[in-house]
């Protein structure tokens, strides 16, 4: 289960997320769905360790473990996954090499055995071929030179390598066309799990057509404002945020 | 001033000098050292396995030949080995390449003992289509001084590639000063250097295109930490009629610590027309985000560093066309970042 209690984060001196709370059990997917602006990426962000985005008051638990207090890569360690609504190039690290190293780093910090070269490559064959990816292109330094859609794809190939449990989608739609978009969704599909979290962050409804969510959740003005069943992203698509948006004032509407 | 001469107090150069400006030898250099006693040379160094002639010094005394002639394909392993304590002393070397000559020049800087002072002179001549590629390790004691002065002419069609590899001492300095003809020879001088502590290292260079359509590509790559200091001045001179030059300088370095230091003075001289000519300099420090994201995926920030670092410092590793030299630029430097 992971537990996001009253969370507030602000980024230098400003609030982003106001008290935010959310459970999520395992083994359910649940989307945060929300205006541009209220927090979306934050959440991500917050989750996952970033320096500069600090949790001033409030908990995030997740399998009984307190991650505020834990090093990113930590958080990694312990099942945190955040796939990047824009991965990061990192040149001259070969895509291969860059995964290797981060499968071993977390599986000594767990205390497991490192994988050898020969056994992870068997790995990476499997699952680029389920996603439809050049294995020529994993050789090539991560992420660099790689389109929209090729970069997505790597970060769930990466999320199928490092078998996470805790699975933070950021806008993993933007930038996708229709069929990179069911070849991903069927990646992130295939890992959907009763001992696995996830949590679908997305602007829109249409990735909800191919990832479905158990429960949907409105992000607005750095908290949750109202959650249901899949049906809310359905309304929400037809009827737009509004609503949930705090009133006009006198400036704003200026 | 004349020229360097460890023997003669009065041409020590200082900060005064334009030259020296961000390396002043006299700061840390007032007197003339007593003169090392010479040293036998063991071993192969760090170019071992590679195979190859020998030209060794030791504490600037020859073993054998001083000299080198290149013709056909060779192989030759450069020594210049300090084993001192607070003594001085020079080496001079001279290489030749016959034309139509390919010499891979193994150069290496092995430095045992404490606060020597070690002068190395170096003549390169390249005969009219020949190649001489020369890659350089230099590793110090902290408190030893070096200086390091080649001084390369090039025949026409001649082409002679440079990997400087420097980890720094109290005051090390690797000037190369190369007369380029033009005339379809080729210049590639790239560097490294990673410094930690207090060390200190000066690439200094100086390409001189007397003659039209040459080309010259220079790239070098610093990593400085703690109270390092590292120092690049490149400068690239297109003479009076040689039209057509295309010389391309670049320097990057990263500052990963407060105190640490980079100088970076490149330069473009041009009398010439027609010629394409440029430069890029940056300082920087590592992209916080890439840091974060490969944190994100369970690399210790330590790791994550390092290997960023070493990804940007093999860029120029990368360029070595030599496979069996490069494994060796490869690991010696991973082992020492």
């Amino acid at each position: 289960m992971l537990s996001i209690s009253n969370l507030h984060v602000s980024v230098g001196d400003k609030p982003i997320l106001n008290g935010l709370s959310l459970a999520v059990p395992a083994g359910e997917v649940h989307a945060v769905m929300g205006p541009n602006g209220a927090g979306k990426s934050t959440l991500g962000y917050a989750l996952s360790g970033r320096p500069g985005y600090e949790a001033t008051e409030g908990g995030v638990h997740w399998r009984g473990q307190d991650l505020l207090t834990l090093e990113p890569a930590d958080r990694a360690a312990a099942g945190v996954f955040l796939s990047f609504q824009y991965p990061i190039e990192i040149p001259g690290v070969p895509a291969l090499t860059f995964v290797r190293t981060a499968l071993n780093a977390q599986r000594r910090a767990r205390g497991e055995e490192e994988v050898s070269a020969p056994a992870f490559l068997k790995l990476v064959r499997e699952a680029s071929k389920a996603l439809r990816m050049d294995f020529d292109m994993l050789k090539r330094p991560l992420n660099v030179g790689f389109s929209g859609g090729e970069k997505k794809r790597m970060e769930i190939l990466q999320m199928a390598l490092l078998e996470p449990s805790l699975l933070i989608l950021d806008e993993t739609d933007s930038g996708l066309d229709i069929d990179a978009l069911r070849i991903v969704a069927d990646g992130v599909n295939a890992l959907r799990s009763p001992e696995r979290a996830m949590v679908v962050i997305t602007h829109y409804q249409r990735l909800l057509d191919y990832i479905r969510p158990d429960r949907v959740h409105v992000l607005a003005a750095g908290r949750i404002v109202a959650s249901g069943g899949p049906e809310l992203a359905l309304e929400l698509e037809a009827e737009g945020y509004d609503k949930y948006l705090p009133p006009l004032t006198p400036e704003r509407a200026a | 001033m004349s020229a360097l001469n460890l023997r003669d107090a009065s041409t020590f150069p200082s900060r005064r000098t334009e030259a020296w400006k961000y390396s002043d030898l006299r700061r840390w250099l007032r007197d003339a050292p007593e003169v090392s006693a010479a040293v036998e040379v063991l071993g192969e160094g760090p170019w071992r396995g590679l195979g190859g002639d020998q030209l060794a010094f030791g504490n600037g005394v020859e073993t054998g030949a001083d000299a080198f002639v290149g013709s056909g394909e060779q192989t030759l392993r450069l020594r210049f080995v300090s084993e001192a304590h607070a003594t001085g002393h020079t080496a001079s070397a001279r290489i030749w390449a016959r034309p139509g000559a390919r010499l891979l020049l193994l150069e290496s800087h092995e430095g045992r003992g404490s606060a020597y002072v070690a002068h190395n002179r170096l003549d390169i001549d390249v005969a009219p289509g020949a190649e001489v590629t020369r890659l350089i390790l230099v590793e110090e004691p902290e408190d030893a001084i070096s200086v390091t002065q080649a001084e390369v002419t090039l025949g026409e069609g001649a082409r002679f590639a440079q990997v400087t590899i420097a980890t720094g001492a109290r005051l090390q300095r690797l000037e190369t000063r190369i007369t380029h003809p033009g005339r379809a020879a080729e210049v590639r001088m790239d560097a490294v250097y990673a410094l930690r502590d207090a060390r200190h290292t000066d690439l200094t260079s100086l390409v001189d295109h007397r003659g039209p359509d040459g080309r010259t590509s220079q790239l070098a790559k610093g990593v400085v930490k703690d109270t390092a200091r590292g120092v690049f001045q490149g400068k690239i001179a297109v003479q009076r009629g040689a039209d057509g030059t295309d010389a391309r300088m670049g320097h990057h370095a990263l500052i990963l610590g407060e105190r640490a230091e980079v100088d970076a003075k490149p330069e473009l001289e041009i009398y010439a027309d027609d010629v394409q000519c440029a430069h890029g300099n940056t300082v920087g420090n590592l992209d916080e985000s890439a840091l974060f994201y490969m944190q994100q995926r369970g690399l210790p920030l330590d790791e994550a560093r390092a290997l960023l670092t070493q990804a940007f410092l093999f860029e120029v590793v990368d360029r070595i066309d030599h496979e069996g030299a490069r494994e060796v630029v490869r690991e010696w430097l991973t082992a020492r970042l």
